[in-house]
This record gives structure tokens, C-alpha cells and sequence, in this order.
């Protein structure tokens, strides 16, 4: 067999292995994540559920009418701690509640690419139902995908947040396209640093165009209510989460 | 380098096959496994924040 034979199938040998690499990265190891992160933020959410009801004992559940002002996390969060849970129903599979993620402190790799978090908090920016910004960050492709449905956004979808103490949903606003360095869309009023917020914004961050890394993809929500733990879940997903509750 | 393997392998075609079949998924395997993590871990890809 001749030199030049066997550089060839070594370079055959090559091409295949890249894209065997290719369908791993983008289907098989991202189907396998995303299905550990959503196992995962289950199971934190529903330990929030049981620790709740374990401290309110066989106290009632608050009178629907007086939730007051959303209550604000004032914990003091280390690098890759759970802080939150994320649950978007538009970023479902049909028919499953498979977008559940675990939100942590801090967006390095050991968060965003973890088979037990995938969602990452920007420590600089405010908490959940706070008067500013909750800003977060996922992955569009590959490692779970958190945010792989992004753009399938509509107006007034429900962005729901569960924290250790209550629900905060947030609805869908707007988009926004950017590049990789616009750190103003963390500010407290997005794109005016020098501005003092009234608004409570959740804001997602991603990567864009899908399977690529040029721009970012920005999500914004603005909070349209929360509830305390002890109040259940909101209504529109109480079923989902009586589905992915242990 | 396929070819010489074909012909160092025993029995009837059918057989070569199926060895050869075996081998290629034995393969993948080892490459999902523990070679993909570890290129992965190496080339430590995608950015989705700002900053």
C-alpha cells in the first residue's frame, strides 16, 4: 500500500472523528446535560417546596392579599452557590417540563457548563424581585442549552423565578442584539449606568446567532408579580410544577 | 491501513464484518466517553455572557 494511501484514510480518519466531536458537543453530550441540569433544578426547587413547608408547620398560607413588597435574598452568595431556580415554559420540549435550571452565583465554566447548574448569576447585578436588574447568563447550544429556546419569545411569556422564599414572575418584554462587550444592558436601568431604577427587570443573556459566539442575544422581563413560597406556585404553572415536584 | 486490517482478520466476510462493525463502535465508545470530555475540557469553548 502506497504512502500517499494511507495519508489519505488518515485524513479521512481526521475529518470523521472532527465530526463525530461536532454531534457529540451539539447533540449527545447537550441532550445528556440538559437533561441532568433540568433532574437537578427539579430537585432544588422542590427542596425549597419541602424546607418551606417543614418551617410553617400547620401554620395557614397568607391571605392572597397581603404579599406586600417582593421579598429580596440579601444572602451573601459564594461562586457556583444555587441562588434560584429558573423556569421559562416556552423553552419546553412540547409535552415535558424539561427547562428547569438551577441558577448559581457567578457565570464561569464550573456554572454555565455544569450538569447540575447551567444558569449563572452576575453577582453584580441585583437579586430576584429587586428595584434593578437580575441578570443571568446561559448557554444557546451545546451543555444543556438553558437558553437554547431564546428566540422563541413572545411578548408577555412568563420568565418564573423561585427562590428559597417565594415566586417572582417576570414577563418577556423585549429583545436586544448586541456585541460581547455591552456590559450596560447589567445596568439597574439597562443602558443608563448614571440612572436610579424603579423597575424590577430580570435580563437574559446568551450567545447569538445560534452555534456561534459573535453577538449576544438579550432577553428582557419586567416583574409582574411574586408570591411567598407558602402561597404555592403561581396558578399558570402549578401543574408543571406539581409534575417535576418530588 | 483499513484495508490491511480487513485482510489480517479471520473467516468469512460476514464475519470481518461484524468484527469490523464491533471495533468501530467500541470506538465511539471510548471517544464519547473519555476522549470528547477531555478535548472539550482542553479547548474550553463558547461565551455566552458579557463583559
Amino acid at each position: 500500500m502506497s504512502v500517499v494511501g494511507v495519508f489519505g484514510e488518515l485524513l479521512v480518519t481526521a475529518g470523521v472523528l472532527i465530526l463525530l466531536f461536532l454531534g457529540w458537543q451539539l447533540w449527545w453530550n447537550d441532550a445528556i446535560m440538559a437533561g441532568q441540569q433540568s433532574q437537578a433544578a427539579s430537585g432544588q426547587s422542590s427542596k425549597w417546596i419541602e424546607d418551606e413547608r417543614a418551617a410553617r408547620g400547620d401554620a395557614p398560607a397568607p391571605d392572597p392579599a397581603d404579599y406586600g413588597d417582593p421579598i429580596v435574598d440579601t444572602t451573601e452568595y459564594g461562586n457556583g452557590e444555587p441562588l434560584a431556580v429558573m423556569y421559562v415554559p416556552r423553552f419546553n420540549t412540547p409535552g415535558t417540563v424539561d427547562s428547569v435550571r438551577t441558577v448559581a452565583q457567578g457565570y464561569g465554566l464550573d456554572v454555565l457548563n455544569s450538569f447540575e447548574l447551567g444558569v449563572g448569576h452576575y453577582p453584580e447585578t441585583q437579586m430576584p424581585g429587586e428595584v434593578g436588574n437580575f441578570a443571568i447568563a446561559a448557554h444557546r447550544s451545546a451543555y444543556g442549552g438553558g437558553m437554547h429556546e431564546i428566540e422563541q419569545l413572545q411578548l408577555g411569556d412568563g420568565i418564573f423565578i423561585q427562590t428559597k422564599d417565594g415566586w417572582y414572575t417576570y414577563r418577556f418584554r423585549d429583545f436586544e442584539y448586541v456585541t460581547p462587550d455591552s456590559v450596560d444592558v447589567l445596568a439597574p436601568v439597562p443602558h443608563h449606568p448614571d440612572l436610579q431604577p424603579s423597575d424590577r427587570l430580570v435580563t437574559l443573556t446568551t450567545c447569538n446567532p445560534l452555534y456561534s459566539t459573535a453577538e449576544r442575544l438579550i432577553a428582557y422581563g419586567v416583574l409582574e408579580s411574586w408570591q411567598p413560597l407558602s402561597a404555592g406556585p403561581p396558578a399558570e404553572i402549578a401543574a408543571d410544577v406539581a409534575r417535576w415536584e418530588q | 491501513m483499513y484495508g490491511a486490517l480487513w485482510r489480517i482478520l479471520p473467516g468469512p466476510w460476514w464475519l470481518r464484518l461484524l468484527i469490523m462493525l464491533v471495533l468501530a463502535a467500541a470506538a465511539v465508545y471510548a471517544l464519547f466517553t473519555w476522549v470528547f470530555p477531555w478535548v472539550d475540557h482542553i479547548l474550553n469553548p463558547i461565551n455566552v455572557t458579557v463583559e
